[in-house]
């Protein structure tokens, strides 16, 4: 991220209260993950320890550190997807993208196709309850999924089968 | 134009009333989170195009969600005259004729799902709109709506949440001009306290008490804060009561902040609800330039605005001490209390603090309208008003439901829900989220008030239930909510930390058939000693879901375990 963009987003938190957690929140949004030299200069600009911003980054679910690809494909991992096989929807996406993920301790799953071109990671709950299960692409959210809707929803965003 | 009279706010309800019911029809379209995924806002793109092109007499808004996700996409159509037609399954594709009936003064018959003569907005306004269309059923003939009270969804589904006048011209800010003009911040607390209601995030504390020891608590600053983080998996009504009607949360803390004497207010949400946080803004902003928050509100002395405050996905900052420590910039970690939030050195940066659910806040503008006499002969004694409950899973019809505490599990599932999906047979509900527990179908008699839940091994929490049938495995749904708890552990205490973790590998060890009698005795010790020595109430809670999975459902375990 460049020192404008940062500097601005800075600026919007100017009350103290959910200004960290807010800043931090701006750059994951624009980024998509949260990069060592924008969290290395934010330390600097705000003169806090580099420490506090890593603790903060690595204990809340939504902050990533690891580089994210073109498109970030999020399985909704709530109670109600989970009865309506979440868990499978998740396997289906890992074997039609060629890539197998493993939750770290913390709680966080992200992994990147060797192309770059998508990051398949979980998150808690959407709050989309009832198109249970759901996911997400870029932001856009995909409700009554199944196994076999996936590839029509991967097709949107550049994805081929290997077998075509 | 700043509103500082009662001619202000009733200039405002004309200006708001001639957007709902227009000389011309009106046209809504469904678009909470949920509406928009589901294919409302291509609808709405595709109307707006059609009226734009043609150059049409129609006006084209948007609303939040009535609750039945089912149904969705859900359009409202109102013609002069006629009852409100609430259309459901719309597609993209039925936009021409939708617009065609409209302009011959009809509605398409098999996409209409109920009409709505007049509608009761409970704060003194009912909404008349029309006689007709009798081939239609009746808003409270269709089951799914028929055995429920909407009091905090009154508004939801109806009014544009991103108009401030349409809120007013169904009685919005009401209660707040009572509030500030006319009563002392005494008479307020008084009437909270009165009406008996406790607090909607699952603990059940009675709010008026908690307002009193704010509002007693001596120092030169507090704040009031909303917790809208809903990190329930399985619960989103928090989510489309700031979606669908965020100025009645605002109207609420307005009220609140008056009465405990607090300036500033916050509002925690959680990054996961970009639409809820972006309509939040919206609504902030237009109570600002109505001169209901900032300085001298009302016209008043009392000043009071609200920040918004973005979480980053802890299940754990649920627990204020913890949430206070999220918003001060920190990682979400407990500390025990006391000192309590309310107490000097305890609340968001040391200074006294009241923190109440979304839903809470929400309870508050009808007290004030309708008294607390109105409100306590709603539900049950000691469990007074109604509740929202988001009613997800393996369950026919999904959705919100609003009920009156008190309201039977087998009502809200079998009446409300119309049973399993596909025909299956349901065998249990799980309510309260990570912190709660399982309850069989032997035992959905049980009336959805603190107390029942309490006794039968779970909580209410924040009103998620989820519904369970008969290819569900419980012992799976108990390994879910570990792993959950265990990943969402803070790791600060040894009990919650190391004793989730161990707990995790016995269920996982179970399911995967290797193992013994043994394990299950060690599984109930091992939970049992989680719940007593806890520092809070995630670590004492999160046995919940072992803990009614192994008294209900222990056959479960025994097929799975070696002898």
């Amino acid at each position: 991220m460049d020192e404008k963009t940062l500097d601005e987003i800075i600026a919007r938190y100017a009350a103290p209260s959910g200004r960290l957690l807010g800043i931090l929140g701006e750059i994951q949004n624009e980024e998509g993950y949260i990069p060592r030299e924008t969290l290395e200069s934010l330390a600097e600009k705000l003169d806090v320890h580099l420490s506090r911003l890593y603790s903060l980054v690595t204990f809340y679910s939504f902050f990533s550190l690891k580089p994210v690809g073109d498109h970030v494909i999020t399985v909704c991992m709530g109670t109600a997807c989970h009865v309506k096989g979440a868990e499978t929807i998740l396997a289906t996406l890992e074997s039609l993208l060629g890539i197998r993920g493993d939750t770290t301790e913390d709680g966080k799953f992200s992994v990147t196709t060797r192309d770059n071109k998508f990051t398949l990671e979980i998150a808690r709950c959407f709050g989309a309850c009832s198109m249970a299960p759901v996911l997400q692409v870029d932001g856009h959210l995909y409700g009554y999924t199944t196994p076999g809707n996936l590839p029509g929803i991967l097709a949107e965003y550049g994805w081929r089968s290997h077998e075509d | 134009m700043k509103i500082k009279s009662k001619s202000d706010l009733a200039a405002r309800r004309r200006i708001g009333a001639a957007k709902i019911t227009p000389g011309t029809p009106r046209i809504a379209v469904g678009l909470a989170t949920c509406g928009a995924a589901v294919g409302g806002d291509r609808i709405y793109e595709r109307l707006h195009e059609i009226i734009q092109t043609g150059n049409l007499d129609i006006l084209l808004t948007k609303v939040g969600c009535i609750g039945y996700c089912k149904e969705e996409p859900l359009v409202n159509i109102t013609i002069p005259g006629k009852p409100l037609v609430i259309l459901h399954r719309v597609n993209e594709a039925d936009a021409d004729t939708i617009i065609r009936a409209v302009l011959a003064g009809d509605v398409l018959d098999d996409k209409a799902l109920c009409r709505i003569p007049a509608w009761d907005h409970v704060t003194g306004h009912t909404q008349q709109y029309g006689t007709g269309f009798d081939r239609i059923p009746l808003y409270a003939d269709v089951p799914f709506f028929r055995h429920q009270k909407k009091v905090i969804l009154r508004n939801a589904g109806l009014i544009n949440p991103e108009d401030i006048d349409e809120y007013i011209a169904v009685g919005g800010y009401q209660a707040a001009f009572q509030a500030l003009t006319g009563m002392t911040p005494e008479a307020v607390i008084d009437e909270v306290e009165k009406s008996g209601l406790r607090g909607r995030g699952g603990a059940g504390f009675p709010t008026g008490l908690k307002w009193r020891i704010t509002r007693d608590a001596q120092a030169d600053k507090k704040y009031i804060i909303c917790n809208a983080d809903e990190g329930d998996p399985g619960a989103y009504m928090n989510r489309n009561e700031m979606e669908s009607d965020p100025h009645m949360l605002i109207e609420g803390m307005i009220i609140g902040a008056y009465a405990m004497g607090v300036d500033e207010g916050l509002i925690y949400i959680r990054a996961e609800y970009p639409l809820a946080i972006q309509r939040l803004k919206h609504a902030i902003r237009e109570a600002r330039e109505a001169g209901l928050l900032g300085k001298n509100i009302f016209g008043t002395t009392f000043c009071f605005d609200i920040e918004i405050a973005i979480g980053a996905g802890a299940f754990v900052c649920g627990e204020s001490t913890a949430l206070v420590a999220s918003i001060e910039g920190k990682t979400g970690r407990p500390h025990p209390r006391p000192p309590r939030l309310t107490d000097i050195g305890g609340g968001l940066w040391g200074k006294p603090t009241d923190l109440n659910n979304v839903e809470t806040w929400c309870n508050v503008p009808v007290i004030i309208k309708n008294g607390s006499g109105w409100y306590a002969q709603i539900g049950a004694h000691g469990n007074t008003g109604t509740k929202v409950f988001s009613l997800v899973g393996k369950v026919d019809r999904v959705g919100l439901v609003e009920v009156p505490l008190g309201t039977s599990l087998s009502t809200i599932v079998f009446d409300i829900g119309n049973g399993g999906a596909a025909q299956k047979k349901v065998k249990a509900v799980q309510t309260g989220g990570p912190s709660g527990g399982c309850i069989p179908v032997r035992l959905f008699d049980t009336p959805m008030d603190y107390e029942s839940l309490n006794n039968a091994g779970s909580i209410m929490g924040s009103g998620g239930i989820v519904v369970m049938d008969e290819e569900t495995n419980m012992v799976d749904i108990a390994r879910y909510f570990i792993n959950f708890a265990t990943g969402e552990s803070c790791g600060k205490c040894v009990p919650c930390r190391e004793g989730l973790k161990h707990t995790l590998l016995l269920l996982n060890k179970i399911l995967a058939g290797k193992g013994t009698k043994a394990d299950l005795e060690t599984l109930a010790i091992l939970v049992d000693t989680i719940q007593a020595t806890s520092l809070c109430g995630l670590g004492q809670t999160a046995p919940n879901p072992v803990l009614t999975t192994l008294a209900y459902f222990r056959d479960e375990y025994d097929a799975l375990v070696r002898s």
